[in-house]
């Protein structure tokens, strides 16, 4: 049967993005730094949906929801914003996976997002209406804050403490929040999880996928690291 | 895009999972000329599950590859009658299947028989705690069969599934140490239990120090290679992790794909149709026979095919949900009780205890397996004394150790942060310490839970979409708080650093943001009298006779168990119906 598996279409486009696209620069911000990757060098990521104010943006983020410390790699040396930035130009991001006819109607939280907007317009949009947003109540942009006063602002946004319009700060929080776990913890092959360094700061074996001997070794610490998927040549 | 009419045929199936594979088996064996038609598309371990590339959460989990596309259709959901319904626009609280396997597919494989007290609930609340015990609002019934009649169907479904487990009790000697509340078996499981993982072995010895009875989840996971008696073969499953959101990649988890559909290939009278997505059960004049059914194929084409028999087997809701398009059968009217499409849909009632041991003990949790683990069933069914508790239901508790995988994660103690450093910290710290239980509670029918269609949203088809009215209700909360209690003295028992019990508390409503089951019933439920149920016992719609509709929808109630092994054991009981009764003789199995 002539279908290939849903990986390789993936992986082509993220290997011939990263190879053909001229490095982007955030040269200008405070977070030139965080553009590097951890091997030291430039990240050569130039983002196919985000304009360079929004990956800016997107990268100061991330780099609070997981930062980097003494327990393991922060999202921005695994790649995080540059898996987001591909995720948009996905079905998902297009909000194809989801119901999206009208009418919106507001609804209780626990009927989840009733909003009506994809995530490509929830970050375009939820970014745009941020930057207004802690501009107005903090008196500087996102980028240029530090990292405690970002979150401060981080803080406000998932406590809906920040006025934001059409998406409300916690939704925009939301978002930032799964796709930053997503790509934190993915398999390599999505664009995130570089070295698979999260699954090797928990434990996690990735795609090994067989452990019929190891089942019934009881409380034993299981002794193999991570293989991705494209280690196996998918 | 045309109108199309196909050549006619002895019986179509709408829906191929479970019930479409089992009935499109047994009526072929039959002798009849029969085609399935499936809304979703053609799938198989390969490529769906192909290794390595179905080892991928993201694809799978996170972004739903092989369940429902709720771009095309989904449901609107509300609390009571009186709200304006919105659309379920996001998979998070159950998956719903599509496809070719439907979710059986894609399931776990807790592999149950319902018991013998839960098919006459209604009758054995009433003579063992009175007329008044059950609350005015739960709409519980009997359903209209007895385990003895279904007890071969049973034991046949677990050799099709290549089951493994212990049995406990066989032709009425104890066997061995399996679930002592379980009732007689004709034959011992066709595989012997699985291994159980460090996590379910932790819990089955505190459940026996506590006097409870632990004992092997049944489960459609092989133990070791199997044949079934259709000629399928599994592979033993290698405790990969990745079995619920995916297709097996090692044959090892029981499938439609796997156990039916090789045997069903070789069959020249079948043929199974892929992206058919079936828009109305046609019937004639009078109303009173189906004449086929009409679909809308891949290219738009508007198709119709005629049949003398019409199986309809789609995923529990949407059984009721074509006879409400097909205008077959009475609506549920929630203010009078009266009218019986949609009618008694029933959820589960999921409540767990997740316990953290400290970093030199490894439960590695993403080993594991969809049927996998240890449960007990003490305060499962009315396996206990139910007079002074003041609710009807229970629940198994377990540790099913599926496999947890990253992103997902396992469950972090009280006061974890939702992001940052200490977040981090504590997912590093517990995710290979964790053990994680369930109280798989059962949530009983209530008069104001139903379904019927949206007067205001539409599917990709321009149909109304179909309407969930639900919401917990008392006696939810009460069923929850006894069980957790109940289970809590074996999290004590296992002697954890921490715990963590999540738990429905009184008041709180359906989430639809979280996952919680995607084990749902009735709709189109099963009974003796016409006024009450929309199926006979033989799963014969009352008002059109050559029209069966089979699944978890003929369930009265719901179950604490998971439903699959009741929906195959009551497929094959109706099927053996039509085979050896109503094909010589087309008309109503049961008078009404």
């Amino acid at each position: 049967m002539p279908i290939s598996p849903p990986g390789s279409s993936r992986r082509a486009f993220l290997l011939k993005t990263v190879a053909m696209i001229p490095a982007m620069t955030l040269a200008g911000t405070a977070l030139a730094g965080l553009a590097q990757a951890a091997d030291g060098g430039p990240s050569g990521y130039a983002p196919s949906f985000f304009t360079a104010d929004e990956f800016a943006f997107v990268t100061a983020f991330v780099d609070r929801l997981i930062p980097a410390d003494e327990e393991g790699p922060g999202a921005v040396e695994l790649d995080v914003p540059n898996f987001i930035d591909l995720q948009m130009n996905t079905t998902y991001g297009h909000g194809g996976l989801w119901y999206m006819h009208p009418p919106f109607r507001q609804a209780p939280a626990t009927f989840g997002n009733q909003l009506g907007l994809p995530p490509r317009e929830i970050y375009r949009q939820g970014i745009a209406a941020a930057e207004t947003a802690i501009q107005a109540k903090y008196g500087k942009r996102f980028t240029d804050m530090t990292a405690g006063e970002r979150d401060t602002v981080i803080t406000a946004m998932q406590k809906k403490a920040l006025a934001m319009a059409p998406v409300p700060a916690s939704m925009l929080f939301g978002q930032f929040l799964t796709n930053t776990k997503e790509g934190y913890f993915s398999d390599p092959i999505h664009g995130g999880n570089r070295g698979m360094a999260a699954w090797k700061m928990i434990g996690y074996p990735g795609a090994r996928a067989d452990f019929t001997d190891w089942v019934d070794r009881y409380g034993a610490k299981y002794p193999f690291g991570p293989v991705s998927i494209t280690d196996l040549g998918a | 895009m045309r109108d199309i009419t196909m050549k006619h045929t002895d019986a179509v199936i709408i829906g191929f999972g479970w019930t479409g594979a089992i009935m499109a088996k047994e009526l072929t064996e039959a002798g009849l000329k029969v085609v399935a038609l499936e809304r979703g598309p053609n799938r198989d371990t390969y490529p769906e599950g192909a290794y390595p590339s179905s080892i991928d959460e993201l694809t799978h989990n996170s972004r739903s590859e092989l369940f429902q596309r709720l771009a095309k259709t989904t449901l609107s959901i509300r609390y009571t009658a009186n709200d304006e319904a919105v659309p379920y626009r996001q998979l998070a609280a159950f998956l719903p299947g599509t496809g070719v396997g439907g979710a059986g597919l894609h399931w776990s494989g807790c592999h149950w028989r319902i018991t013998p007290e839960e098919l006459r609930l209604r009758s054995r609340y009433e003579e063992r705690y009175g007329k008044n015990f059950i609350p005015e609002d739960i709409t519980i019934q009997d359903w209209g069969v007895t385990y003895e009649e279904l007890e071969p169907h049973f034991t046949f479904a677990e050799k099709v599934f290549g089951t493994s487990g212990q049995a406990y009790k066989v032709n009425g000697e104890i066997v061995g140490a399996g679930n002592p509340f379980d009732a007689d078996r004709s034959t011992p499981f066709p595989l012997p239990p699985m291994k159980n993982t460090y996590s379910a072995t932790l819990f089955g010895k505190a459940a026996a120090e506590v006097g409870y009875h632990p004992f092997d989840i049944p489960s459609a996971n092989a133990s070791q290679a199997y044949t079934n008696p259709y000629g399928c073969q599994m592979g033993p499953c290698t405790f990969c992790g990745f079995c619920s959101g995916y297709a097996c990649y090692n044959y090892s988890k029981a499938s439609p794909n796997v156990n039916i559909l090789p045997a069903l290939r070789q069959v020249p009278h079948f043929e199974l149709r892929a992206e058919c997505d079936v828009v109305q059960i046609l019937t004639d004049s009078t109303g009173k026979k189906a004449t086929g059914v009409l679909y809308v194929d891949a290219a738009g084409n508007r198709v119709t095919q005629p049949a003398d028999l019409v199986i309809l087997g789609t995923f529990a809701y949407n059984n009721a949900y074509m006879l409400l398009l097909s205008k077959i059968g009475t609506p549920y009217d929630p203010s009078t009780g009266e009218g019986v499409i949609g009618k008694n849909f029933a959820y589960q009632n999921e409540n767990s205890i997740a316990t953290f041991f400290d970093d030199k003990t490894y439960t590695n949790p993403f080993i594991g397996a969809g049927g996998n683990g240890v449960a007990v069933d003490d305060f499962n069914s009315d396996h206990f004394d139910h007079g002074p508790l003041g609710f009807v239901g229970g629940a198994p508790f377990w540790v099913n150790q599926a496999g947890t995988k990253a992103i997902g994660g396992g469950p972090l103690p009280d006061g974890t942060p939702e992001w940052g450093s200490g977040w981090k910290k504590a997912v590093k710290e517990n995710f290979t310490h964790v053990v994680s239980m369930n109280a798989h509670g059962t949530n009983m029918s209530n008069r104001a839970n139903f379904l019927d269609l949206d007067p205001t949203y539409k599917d990709y088809l321009g149909r109304p979409l179909l309407r969930l009215t639900f919401d917990w209700h008392d006696n939810d909360y009460k069923m929850a708080a006894f069980t957790v209690d109940k289970m809590k003295k074996i999290a004590e028992a296992m002697n954890p650093k921490a715990m963590k019990v999540s738990v429905k508390k009184p008041g709180q409503h359906f989430d639809m943001t979280h996952y919680q089951t995607t084990h749902m019933g009735g709709g189109v439920i099963m009974g003796d009298n016409p006024k009450t149920s929309a199926v006979n016992r033989y799963l014969q719609s009352w008002d059109v006779s050559n029209l069966f509709v089979v699944g978890s929808s003929a369930f009265p109630q719901g179950l604490g168990y998971n439903p699959t092994g009741t929906v195959a054991a009551l497929t094959y009981w109706s099927a053996k119906a039509i085979r050896e009764t109503y094909l010589k003789n087309p008309g109503p199995l049961v008078q009404a």
